[in-house]
């Protein structure tokens, strides 16, 4: 799935990673515990999270992931911005609750990341 | 690559937001080498989980990592208060991070693990009061 697909259908608002929006991606995980991503080193492109602080950023470039979105609206700092921008990650909010964003992007085909 | 590389890094233990910065530079460097991305991500994921773990539990410390034409060795140091008891930490989803870590994303028992998980050899050797080094390696074939 092209991100640029996922920003669609989470209506949501770019904050970095213009350039990135076509960008293939293939499974997703959703989790405020960065300890718990940090666990699985499957190719895991995008991340949704509610957390919002700089560790979301660094988890999301130690995993070689390609995008983060931030679920309720939770609005990333300008330090973040900078920090995935240096890190070519794409970082954008949306307005659903965590369980429906997944909801959405599960339904229109983006699986999870297997158990490893 | 004939000679040993080595970079040394002293992570601030006072920052939780700048933790974890030794570790993305680490990854950068290692790419300039060449070094295949599958063996960086071991490494960066394995220093990460470190650096957190010394911004939390030790108010900093040192890291320092060598690579060779064989392995990437890292070594972590800090002078915090050590580990009790070395197999419960090593147990998943045992943690004594307090409950504000907790709230920043960390915490929930996967550092140690983890870092053992993602490396071909760890040894910790920890003096109650004194602190911890943790040696990992991670072998480039």
């Amino acid at each position: 799935m092209k991100i640029s697909r996922i920003k669609d259908l989470l209506g949501a608002e770019l904050f970095c990673g213009e350039d990135k929006l076509d960008t293939e991606v293939y499974s997703a995980c959703c989790s405020d515990m960065m300890s718990d991503v940090l666990a699985f080193v499957k190719d895991q492109g995008v991340l949704l999270t509610g957390l919002v602080n700089a560790q979301v950023v660094r988890t999301a470039e130690m995993m070689d992931m390609a995008c983060i979105v931030f679920v309720r609206s939770k609005t990333p700092s300008a330090d973040m911005i900078e920090l995935a921008r240096e890190s070519g990650i794409v970082v954008m909010k949306s307005g659903y609750r965590a369980y429906e964003a997944c909801g959405a992007l599960y339904s229109a085909g983006l699986k999870p990341v297997g158990n490893n | 690559m004939s000679e040993n590389v080595t970079f040394h890094f002293d992570v601030d233990g006072e920052n939780f937001s700048s933790a974890g910065e030794a570790s993305v530079l680490v990854k950068k460097k290692l790419r300039q080498l060449g070094i295949s991305p599958e063996i960086i991500r071991r490494v960066s994921i394995a220093m990460y989980e470190g650096e957190i773990n010394m911004v939390i539990h030790a108010e900093g410390g040192s890291a320092d990592v060598t690579v060779t034409d064989k392995e990437v060795a890292i070594v972590l140091s800090d002078r915090g208060p050590g580990i009790p008891d070395v197999s419960l930490a090593m147990q998943e989803g045992y943690s004594t991070a307090r409950d504000n870590i907790r709230a920043l994303g960390f915490g929930a028992g996967m550092g140690l693990p983890n870092m053992k998980k993602y490396t071909d050899s760890m040894e910790i050797e920890t003096k109650l009061g004194v602190g911890t080094t943790i040696t990992m390696k991670v072998k480039l074939s």
